[in-house]
């Protein structure tokens, strides 16, 4: 019992998915405006977690290794669109609000990063629990960013996607700082945030965060399992090692 | 009259709506392969290529496929699939007839696959209502935008990884603060492209 709660623990501290792993920065980045918006993104996030996890745990041992790739995609995409309609259908508001990203959780890297990390060799109920807790992190990391931008940008809770108004926070209301809820305030908090867990953070998840999770990223089985910027200096290394011999092969020739 | 808009969304697209810098989308490979300029100009080529290819099969296959057949809630999970065929296609095609190009493109290929921002924009055009060409330029524009960010920021972050910081921004938290502000100076261009071509 106290292992499966710890599988799901990991994901929301020692092992979130967006402050330690630095998956998923895309949405991230753009929805943490405001605090709905990061909320309803959190949760949609998080139920195609739980249900990809699942249904790919479920058919790891039918799913052959060397397409696994494009079946995770087709069954994270399938849920992406359930979700996406469901949304449409029922919470339009949200559903406008969230545009393009809603669609670019099919290539989020959290939801492939832990179907090729976790699901494809766990149980199916240890990847439901996975999901659950990496869905949380998310959603928590998300509401952490959206609440320092939207509280200190605006100085006020929008919940008019809700219908219901919004809360204006005394004294901030005047005193607000525009630029956080634009593009630059989006890095700015997030790198602060990030210098904010590493300098309190576990310090056992200091490489991990070195090699800017690469491993995770769901390009990474395709590019030979290391992090992009190590495979571009072994590109490079190789490529100079190549021009190196041919320059050798030129000069004994003459 | 029809020049103009065209290029009024293939500027928007390269410096007002910059889809790393603006829009946040592309961030990993933003973040993970700018170190160096060859590396960021490289994986920016090879972004803007993927994208006018996946653009020249996305937008028809709407239009013509799921549009007419009444099957718009496909589009998610078509889209991504066109384009993974895609990139493993072009990858397929060029090694065979193109090596030299495979050799300097190749690499970033299979990273583009499940790259946000070519999805993005292949949806974007979609939204947007833009017509085939419109949409071609589109893309140009953004790819173009994303070649632009990725080598500003591979030069920004060449002078960063020599400078000492504290412990806890080192790596990633300066990365980010420097892109903070690399993206305020993306700011300078609103309303610039409005005013040159008298829209």
């Amino acid at each position: 019992m106290k292992k499966k709660l710890g599988i799901m623990l990991k994901g929301l501290i020692a092992e979130n998915p967006v402050l330690v792993l630095v998956l998923g920065t895309c949405p991230t980045l753009a929805v943490s405006t405001s605090i709905v918006s990061a909320i309803s993104m959190g949760l949609a996030a998080t139920i195609v977690l739980i249900c990809s996890n699942i249904v790919i745990s479920l058919l790891r041992k039918i799913i052959p290794d060397t397409v696994r790739i494009p079946c995770y995609i087709v069954v994270i995409a399938a849920f992406v669109t359930a979700v996406q309609m469901l949304l449409q259908a029922f919470l339009p508001s949200v559903y406008e609000m969230l545009g393009v990203y809603l669609a670019l959780i099919v290539v989020n890297c959290i939801i492939l990063g832990r179907a090729e990390m976790y699901a494809r060799k766990n149980t199916v109920v240890d990847s439901a629990l996975d999901g659950l807790g990496m869905g949380i992190g998310f959603l928590l990391a998300l509401l952490a960013m959206a609440a320092i931008r939207e509280v200190f940008g605006t100085g006020m809770i929008s919940l008019a996607a809700l219908n219901m108004g919004e809360i204006e926070i005394p004294v901030l209301c005047n005193y607000n700082i525009p630029l956080l809820v634009q593009a630059p305030g989006g890095f700015l908090v997030y790198g602060i945030l990030i210098a904010v867990v590493n300098a309190i953070g576990p310090k056992k998840g200091a490489e991990k965060r070195k090699n800017f999770s690469c491993e995770g990223c769901p390009s990474a089985s395709l590019c030979g399992k290391v992090s992009c910027a190590e495979n571009a200096e072994l590109v490079s290394a190789a490529e100079e090692s190549t021009l190196v011999s041919n320059e050798q092969k030129e000069r004994e020739d003459k | 009259m029809e020049i103009k808009t065209l290029i009024y969304i293939l500027l928007t697209g390269i410096f007002v709506n910059n889809y790393v810098l603006q829009k946040f989308l592309g961030i990993c490979p933003f973040l993970g392969v700018s170190k160096k300029f060859d590396q960021a100009s490289g994986m920016g080529i090879a972004v803007t290529f993927v994208m006018l290819c996946a653009t020249a099969v996305t937008w028809p296959i709407q239009t013509y496929v799921l549009d007419a057949m009444g099957l718009g809630y496909l589009q998610t999970i078509v889209f991504i699939l066109v384009i993974a065929a895609l990139v493993q296609f072009v990858e397929i095609v060029l090694k065979k007839f193109i090596p030299a190009l495979h050799q300097s493109l190749g690499v970033y290929l299979p990273l583009i696959t499940t790259n946000c921002a070519v999805l993005g924009v292949a949806i974007n055009n979609i939204t947007d209502g833009f017509n085939f060409v419109e949409s071609m330029f589109s893309s140009l524009g953004v790819g173009l935008g994303f070649l632009l960010a990725m080598v500003l920021f591979a030069g920004v972050r060449s002078r960063i990884e020599n400078c000492p910081s504290p412990k806890a921004i080192q790596g990633l938290p300066v990365t980010l603060i420097a892109a903070s502000i690399v993206s305020l100076a993306f700011f300078g261009f609103a309303g610039v492209i409005e005013n040159m071509l008298g829209i």
